[in-house]
């Protein structure tokens, strides 16, 4: 057991996209921070697997707290990535109309974006829209150009969040599991499954866990997490010249539907699926559903018929009864739960913190900004950029596909936040990513990662 | 780095079978500076890490096993002259025989008179497979397994199932079998296996029980695979209890520099259009090996290499016809996968050149070719699924060609 002499001034619990930005802001406000982590890895829940778009909340709820966390983020990002060294692809979007029903909504769309205080969005004709994305099936009949939709990094990111907080004085416990907790009236004493950790002020983020935690600690939650399943089909790098901006669907009153998007790695993917389920851990894949995602895909694009998948996955959003985001302040117990963060997370969460921080600040905490904060260099993984291969001294390109260095990989092996299992040096480094999987590299990569995961990808054998 | 003082006349691009065969006989035949570029660190390619025998019979007139022929492969180039790279990654292969290498030091751009792409095969993963259930880990290829036991000592799991009755799922028992692996079962969605007897009596001498008829349809596990979940002709599906999932054959070419280049690639192959001196859509570039198609033996790549070589080397010495007076040559319906070469010079068709097809199905018929709706050729057929199919081009009524050759099958 390990009680900390002083507590901290938060605790805040899930190190996903949201908590590593919450533990960014908290530490650049001069709080002292701790992010508490069940798995061995960081971003391991619903922030494995998302679309990868920063997005302008065009399209979200006009007056939710939602759209202003996602445009405050937005602006933050843009703020921001150069400094980092982040990558943000101003690649635009269009939300295409495929029927006569569909172009008349297109009006309908557009007043929402202005709405939402999106002013350039601009309705173009079908005509207009094929010679900007000339692969696109002629079938399209008109649609709303959104520029400043753009593409990121969604794990380079959070990490270099995380990495800003670290290196400016806070602090993070992995494989760190919230069981419960106690409010003394002044602080929280919290359950963990690494002993008791002391805050005064616990910031709940805890995204598909986010009901159970709160649970945990109260007995009761104010919402319940659904989670719902998306899958996505990843193609060849081949492909991504086939679109240049953001394909995205006239949205229903269920889902923003199926979306054709390039990644910042140089892919193209189609998806997600919107699957309600119960299971919190499930995110497995099915033939059919993809296939009929490659179908959607080749619908909008048809030369993607093919063309090579290089991966499929399915990731879960924290959804709950609610449209909106869940985010309140419970005041008397120095509690803040930000849950039922759905799919704009990744957009939202710079601006998710910036709004959590006043919450707090509004109970009367009281902390000195850091004057001049470190700021962190951001892995370089995209394909744009300066990629560490074309650098000298780089030891070796272990993984063929994504041309991975032996030391990208032995960077991520290291520090507070090495990765101690294949999905987290994945995220960290992209090894395995590319269209074979690991053929060429696993066996590379088994021995360069030899006593480093909890999970080994293998283990020796007597010769 | 490379040395660049003196000019390079023949890069080539993967150091297996097939691109040391080629490096070999270019040096043989009197090409000066021939460069063999290996992104791995050992060249010798997929036969590295087969540690089985019969590797080299029609080479060396030996038997060794994969690795020992490798080596031999190896060792023979060197003698030659070849000047090998290894840790030598092709980036990006441009235009004119100009190719971005990615080095340890740091980056290169060399130039040379002719590229030959000999960068073989790779086996599906289970995402281009469309394989449902979790992402988990110890869900490997063939080739990764084989690398894991032979390169490194080290193995996966301990009770596998095995997807695919190819040949390389009866290497991968064979690998198993060297590290104390038990696989718990074979599954194949075929009637009968796909590798040849006497290979597939191997799997029953090691006690491993082959199902047929068995498709896989999910992977299930939390954190590490804990069974298999197959369905069987009736659609019933239940699971195979194991720790992990090999996923052998279904090889697809490692076309990737071309396909991201500015090469033609063949959508039945996956490997570049050639005609049948192995040139692609760009003159200066060829290819060799199982890059062509999948697949073929170490042996047939290297024979194949060999005679790469040998047209480069005519090339060099303009002894090869220009690549314009081409006619394309393309498969049609379900039975026929794919032709190779899909382009054919006929003005300079000599008598042992060949269409190479395969099928996707069994087949007992005829192929016809026609073009311009004439009947322009046709050979009798009696093949199983996935097996090599050889056409003499002789056999084709050259003067009546009138424009694309397209080969269709014909029930007996």
């Amino acid at each position: 057991m390990t009680i900390n002499s002083t507590p901290y001034d938060v605790a805040i619990i899930g190190a996903g996209i949201v908590g590593c930005a919450m533990a960014r802001r908290f530490t650049l406000e001069g709080a002292r921070v701790v992010l508490l982590e069940k798995a061995t890895d960081i971003l391991d829940g619903a922030s494995k697997a998302n679309s990868a778009i920063l997005h302008t909340g065009f399209d979200a709820p006009v007056g939710s707290i939602e759209v202003g966390c996602i445009q405050a983020g937005h602006e933050e990002y843009r703020r921001i990535y150069r400094d980092f060294g982040l990558t943000l692809d101003e690649c635009g979007a269009n939300v295409v109309a495929w029927s006569e029903e569909e172009v008349a909504k297109l009006e309908q769309i557009q007043q929402q974006a202005v709405d939402n205080n999106v002013m350039d969005t601009r309705l173009i004709t079908g005509d207009d829209l094929r010679k900007v994305e000339p692969n696109l099936s002629d079938r399209a009949l008109a649609a709303i150009a959104i520029p400043r939709e753009s593409l990121i990094d969604p794990w380079s990111s959070p990490y270099a969040y995380l990495q800003q907080s670290l290196m400016n004085g806070g602090e993070v416990m992995l494989s760190c599991e919230v069981t419960g907790g106690r409010f003394d009236g002044s602080g929280w004493k919290l359950e963990t499954t690494q002993g008791l950790v002391r805050a005064n002020h616990v910031v709940n983020c805890a995204g598909l866990y986010g009901d159970l935690v709160n649970s945990s600690v109260f007995g009761q939650a104010p919402f319940t997490i659904t989670p719902r399943k998306g899958q996505f089909v990843v193609y060849d790098k081949a492909a991504s010249r086939l679109a240049r901006s953001v394909i995205l669907p006239v949205p229903t009153a269920r889902t923003k539907g199926i979306v054709l998007f390039r990644t910042v790695f140089g892919n193209l993917a189609v998806g997600p699926t919107a699957e309600d389920q119960q299971s919190r851990t499930d995110s497995s894949i099915d033939t059919e559903t993809l296939r009929s995602l490659m179908a959607a895909g080749e619908a909008i694009v048809p030369a993607l018929k093919g063309m090579p998948v290089t991966a499929t996955y399915a990731g879960l959003r924290p959804a709950t009864e609610f449209k909106d985001y869940q985010i309140s302040a419970d005041a008397a117990n120095n509690w803040i739960t930000v849950g039922g963060i759905r799919s704009t997370g990744l957009s939202g969460a710079l601006g998710i913190a910036q709004y959590v921080y006043g919450l707090y600040r509004d109970t009367g905490a009281d902390h000195t900004a850091l004057t001049d904060p470190v700021i962190p260099t951001a892995r370089v993984l995209t394909d744009t950029a300066n990629r560490d291969w074309k650098e000298k001294d780089h030891g070796e390109i272990v993984c063929h596909c994504e041309l991975v260095t032996r030391r990208e990989i032995e960077a991520a092996l290291s520090g507070p936040l090495a990765a101690k299992s294949l999905a987290g040096l994945k995220r960290q480094t992209r090894v395995t990513m590319g269209r074979c999987q690991g053929f060429f590299c696993s066996a590379r990569l088994a021995e360069l990662t030899e006593g480093r995961f909890v999970i080994p990808m293998a283990e020796g054998v007597d010769k | 780095m490379i040395d660049l003082t003196t000019p390079i006349d023949v890069a080539i691009i993967g150091g297996g079978p097939s691109g040391l065969a080629a490096a070999t006989t270019l040096k043989a035949t009197g090409v000066a500076r021939v460069v063999v570029l290996e992104r791995e660190s050992d060249a010798g390619g997929i036969p590295r890490h087969c540690g089985h025998p019969p590797f080299g019979a029609r080479e060396f007139k030996r038997i060794y096993t994969g690795p020992a022929y490798a080596r031999k492969l190896v060792q023979t180039a060197l003698a030659a002259g070849v000047e090998i790279h290894c840790l030598t990654t092709v980036v990006q292969a441009r235009e004119g025989g100009e190719l971005l290498l990615a080095l340890p030091e740091g980056q290169q751009v060399i130039n040379a008179r002719r590229v030959i792409y000999a960068t073989g095969v790779r086996e599906t993963p289970r995402s281009a497979r469309l394989l449902g259930g979790m992402r988990l880990q110890g869900v490997v290829n063939t080739g990764a397994l084989q690398s894991m036991v032979f390169l490194k000592h080290m193995r996966p799991f301990k009770r596998p199932v095995i997807v695919g009755t190819e040949l390389v799922a009866i290497s991968a028992v064979s690998t198993c079998a060297h590290a104390g692996i038990r696989p718990a079962a074979m599954v194949e969605p075929d009637p009968r296996p796909t590798a040849r007897f006497p290979f597939t009596i191997y799997p029953r001498l090691k006690c491993v029980p082959m199902h047929l008829n068995t498709r896989p349809v999910a992977i299930h596990g939390d954190k590490t695979v804990s069974s298999l979940e197959v369905e069987d002709a009736d659609g019933a599906r239940r699971h195979i209890d194991c720790d992990g999932v090999i996923l052998s054959g279904m090889f697809t070419p490692e076309s990737t520099l071309g396909r991201m280049g500015h090469l033609e690639v063949d959508p039945a192959t996956g490997g570049p259009v050639v005609d049948q001196f192995g040139r692609c859509s760009d003159p200066v570039y060829f290819a060799a090996g199982n890059l062509l198609r999948p697949v073929e033996t170490a042996g047939w790549c290297w024979d194949e290499g060999r005679r790469a070589g040998a047209r480069v080397a005519d090339d060099l010495a303009e002894r090869l016809p220009n690549g314009i007076e081409t006619v394309p040559v393309s498969v049609q319906g379900p039975v026929l996968k794919y032709v190779m070469p899909q382009r054919l010079n006929l003005k300079v068709s000599r008598g042992k050149d060949v269409l190479q097809l395969r099928l996707n199905d069994i087949a007992k018929g005829r192929i016809i070719a026609t073009s311009g709706g004439k009947t322009v050729g046709q050979w009798s057929v009696n093949s199983r699924k996935e097996r090599r199919v050889l056409l003499s081009v002789s056999r084709l009524d050259q003067s009546a060609i009138t424009g694309p050759v397209t080969m269709t099958f014909t029930p007996a």
